[in-house]
């Protein structure tokens, strides 16, 4: 530990401004602070600061994924086996492997990649590295299909961190959630690739798959016209899926800590099932089609509804800031997700563009809450005068 | 009895070092100092030169603006140095006590029976003006307005806040004189807050003002929260705003013809070894009340609270508006992995710590950061500190932009420091709340006047 700080210490003349390893700036700075929490004391202002900083809250986000993230790479080998139709002669720990094998190389070229941009840009804009991609690094790999090619992995990575972020100054002031960009950028950038049936199930070349097999998702069933799902398969996660969304269980571990540490925003995920279900059940009502009949609860378990609400909608920095314009923008995330994943023909899953969309309109909801709170008190002048 | 005006948002920081109830008498101090520096928007100029003898309640130096704004000496004796800055800033006059050196005489007669200009004329030339401040801004009073009320918090709910009712207890005719002094000047009612908790408030029995009781945690104690829900500052509006134990000093002057600033202070901190009341002087220097009462160790001495108070070097001396002083360590060592620590002893707004679930437990907390500074990140969190109809955060943003007009809009004229200081105190990006918003402030002040 010691050793460690010494050498830190040392080395750090060595990368300032004007020194010899100058641009290895960032980096010592980024790996001191992860070690280390800094001497700095206060200089103005309060004498004591919370214990709690952008480290800690990015980690607890990443806790609360681990969840989804373990049965995401159990359900990639359930779902290979069992397509292959050796699940019952295939035991647990080879099942798990199978797919922490798949899942893994993903990860890592996701944070390759991001936390390379990242490290890149600090060093050229002078500041310190920021934890935001700790968390999109996870996030990107959970909302990809398995069968993702990693150079696509990487690519979306890239411009999710550019276009997504770096460009607009860095976590904290980008307006599109950038793992969900990552995602909507490889949907139509490469839509043969992402969609249809063939890329939620990880198969070799060599694999036969057993008769009747289809790898295609709950939602694209329904969207054909076949809404029928096991719900209690639904709910643990034994569906074909992008990585991380299927178990509405694991996403459910996840709310809970992110609501108990306070870190996610209660309301936010609340009113986006609140939306989605209002929507479902208008749809149930005036039901022509089998899609639209599908009892409305079930949309909270198939698809990236639940993961969606939970881990997507409620970052801070994208979504509504005021906590009125958190529930609409809640609100209307569920709304609109259901209602592109029924009406709309073209694309099977709603979620990612209903997030996407809100993020776009947050920032114009804020402005009418901001603008009732100033109205409020222009009044109270007026009362008084 | 009135009615409790009950606030949910806030947070009480429990600290080590509550300060007892005792009161004891510290050596009196030999030196006393005046610091400009403690009234914001203040240029001084000195009415004094290094050596000139001076009584108490002699001026030391005025302000250039509104010159009739005096601020005197709290002791009769020497003129010792005038301590400069940068640029020949003003820092310090100190003055050299010397107890035979008599008092400044004013005029002792019954507030009641005298005229609102006499009264305002007795303030300023007796250097008890300054102790009355104004909102919006939170500086000085100016002598040519008439505020639309006046505000006395009698309780405070910052960390380890002294206890009003225990300082002022034994001296309720004399705050009832200040009361009415006060009461003179406003063509509203002077309004005094009380802890909701209190029945049996010394405070309750005092006339010609409006008592009212507040519930909840820090910042209910902070006068501006209490100006919001009674009577809140729009544009245009001034009221003004006097600490309980300075209305004991208008309250004396009145009473004596004389200037006296003795004061009780609390010694308060996890670095003090017995905190308690100590009996002294405004603008008394701390080293003879903090010797032989600290732990060993890196230590940072505040004078005032953990969240508002100023540092200073043992070498100095109390401010002028504090009634506390703190001490708690420097904290300037790193941690190995400190953000990735469960944290039962970390004391936390959020509830990330462990330290969540022992919600009685006292903590010892230094002047660490605990982390880098960041852009705004998360949202909702200065809401829950803010019992205000005000977006802290969306003013923050229109002072950063320097945009006057929103700053204006959302509601910078009820704020001082004090209020968000909370709020920079939970922030996760460890933005400098006050410094941003004391900037907001002058902008205001330099531009609107």
């Amino acid at each position: 530990m010691k050793a460690i700080r010494n050498f830190f210490e040392k080395t750090k003349p060595l990368v300032q401004k004007g020194a010899k390893y100058q641009w290895l700036h960032a980096v010592h700075d980024g790996f001191f602070t992860l070690f280390f929490v800094q001497k700095n004391t206060s200089k103005s202002g309060t004498h004591i600061h919370d214990f709690i900083d952008l480290k800690r809250t990015m980690g607890i986000v990443v806790l609360a994924l681990i969840p989804a993230l373990l049965f995401g790479m159990y359900n990639t080998g359930f779902q290979h086996y069992q397509a292959i139709g050796e699940l019952e002669s295939t035991g647990f720990f080879s099942v798990f492997f199978y797919g922490f094998l798949k899942v893994l190389p993903i990860i890592i070229v996701s944070y390759v990649v991001g936390l390379g941009i990242e490290f890149a840009f600090a060093q050229m804009r002078g500041h310190e590295i920021n934890e935001g991609f700790l968390v999109s690094g996870i996030l990107i790999p959970l909302v990809m299909p398995v069968n993702t090619p990693l150079w696509m992995i990487a690519l979306a990575t890239a411009f999710a961190v550019i276009f997504g972020k770096e460009v607009f100054g860095g976590t904290g002031m980008n307006v599109w959630n950038p793992a969900l960009l990552a995602r909507a950028f490889l949907f139509f950038a490469y839509p043969a690739q992402m969609s249809g049936d063939s890329v939620w199930v990880a198969l070799g070349s060599s694999d036969k798959v057993v008769d009747g097999f289809s790898g295609a998702t709950p939602m694209a069933l329904a969207a054909a016209g076949h809404p029928e799902i096991n719900v209690m398969d639904a709910f643990l996660g034994f569906i074909p899926g992008s990585i991380g969304e299927t178990s509405a269980l694991a996403i459910l571990i996840g709310a809970v800590i992110l609501i108990v540490t306070g870190i996610g925003s209660w309301k936010i995920m609340a009113s986006t099932v609140a939306g989605g279900l209002f929507m479902g059940l208008l749809l149930n009502i005036f039901a022509v089609n089998p899609y639209m009949e599908m009892p409305f609860w079930h949309h909270l378990i198939i698809g990236g509804f639940a993961f969606g609400a939970v881990f997507m909608a409620t970052d801070p920095v994208s979504a509504a800031q005021t906590n009125t314009g958190k529930w609409i923008y809640g609100f209307l995330i569920g709304v609109v997700a259901i209602l592109i994943r029924v009406l709309n023909p073209a694309y099977p899953e709603g979620m990612m563009l209903a997030i996407l969309l809100m993020n776009t309109f947050a920032p114009l909801i804020d402005y009418y809450v901001v603008e009732a709170n100033i109205k409020r008190r222009l009044k109270r002048a007026k009362i008084a005068a | 009895m009135s009615e409790v005006i009950k606030l949910r948002k806030g947070l009480n920081i429990k600290l080590k070092g509550k300060a007892e109830m005792i009161l004891d008498t510290a050596p009196m101090p030999e030196v006393y100092a005046l610091k400009p520096t403690d009234f914001q928007g203040l240029t001084p100029k000195l009415s004094v030169k290094p050596g000139q003898e001076v009584k108490a309640g002699d001026p030391l130096f005025y302000h250039k603006y509104y010159p009739e704004i005096l601020f005197t000496s709290p002791v009769g004796g020497t003129v010792t140095s005038v301590n400069r800055g940068e640029r020949r800033k003003i820092l310090e006059v100190l003055v050299q006590v010397n107890e035979n050196a008599g008092y400044a005489e004013f005029t002792k007669a019954d507030p009641l029976s005298l005229a609102p200009e006499k009264i305002r004329e007795q303030l300023l030339q007796s250097g008890v003006w300054p102790f009355i401040r104004r909102r919006p801004y939170g500086t000085i009073a100016r002598p040519d307005e008439t505020p639309k009320a006046i505000f006395v918090s009698c309780f405070d709910t910052a960390p380890l806040a002294p206890d009003y009712e225990f300082i002022l207890k034994g001296a309720e005719q004399t705050f009832q004189t200040g009361i009415n002094a006060l009461s003179k000047l406003t063509t509203g009612k002077v309004h005094l807050g009380i802890p909701a908790d209190n029945a049996s408030s010394i405070f309750q029995a005092v006339k010609n003002a409006e008592v009212h009781r507040f519930d909840g945690p820090h910042p209910a104690g902070n006068v501006g929260i209490q100006i919001h829900h009674i009577s809140p500052v729009n544009k245009g509006e001034v009221v003004w705003t006097v600490n309980p134990q300075d209305v004991l000093f208008i309250g004396r002057l009145f009473e004596t013809g004389r200037v006296d600033f003795s004061k009780t202070i609390a010694l308060t901190g996890s670095e003090v070894t017995r905190p308690r009341y100590l009996k002294t002087r405004l603008g008394a220097v701390l080293t003879p009340l903090l010797e032989g009462n600290l732990n060993e160790g890196n230590l940072r001495v505040i004078s005032g609270n953990v969240l508002t108070g100023q540092k200073v070097a043992p070498y100095n001396f109390l401010g002028f508006y504090d009634s506390q002083i703190t001490v708690i360590p420097e904290g300037d060592e790193y941690e190995f992995m400190g953000w990735a620590a469960p944290g039962i002893d970390k004391f936390s707004a959020s509830q990330t710590f462990l330290s969540t679930l022992f919600p009685k437990k006292e903590y010892r907390l230094n002047a660490n950061l605990h982390g880098g500074e960041r852009a705004f990140v998360l949202t909702g969190q200065y809401e829950k500190f803010l019992p205000m109809d005000i977006l802290p955060v969306y003013l923050l943003k229109a002072i950063l932009v320097n945009d006057i007009d929103k700053m204006e809009r959302l509601g910078i004229y009820e704020v001082v420091e004090e209020d968000l200081a909370l709020c920079e105190y939970a922030c996760t990006s460890k933005i400098k709340v006050q410094e941003i918003l004391r900037k907001g402030i002058n902008v205001m002040m330099k531009e609107l006047g």
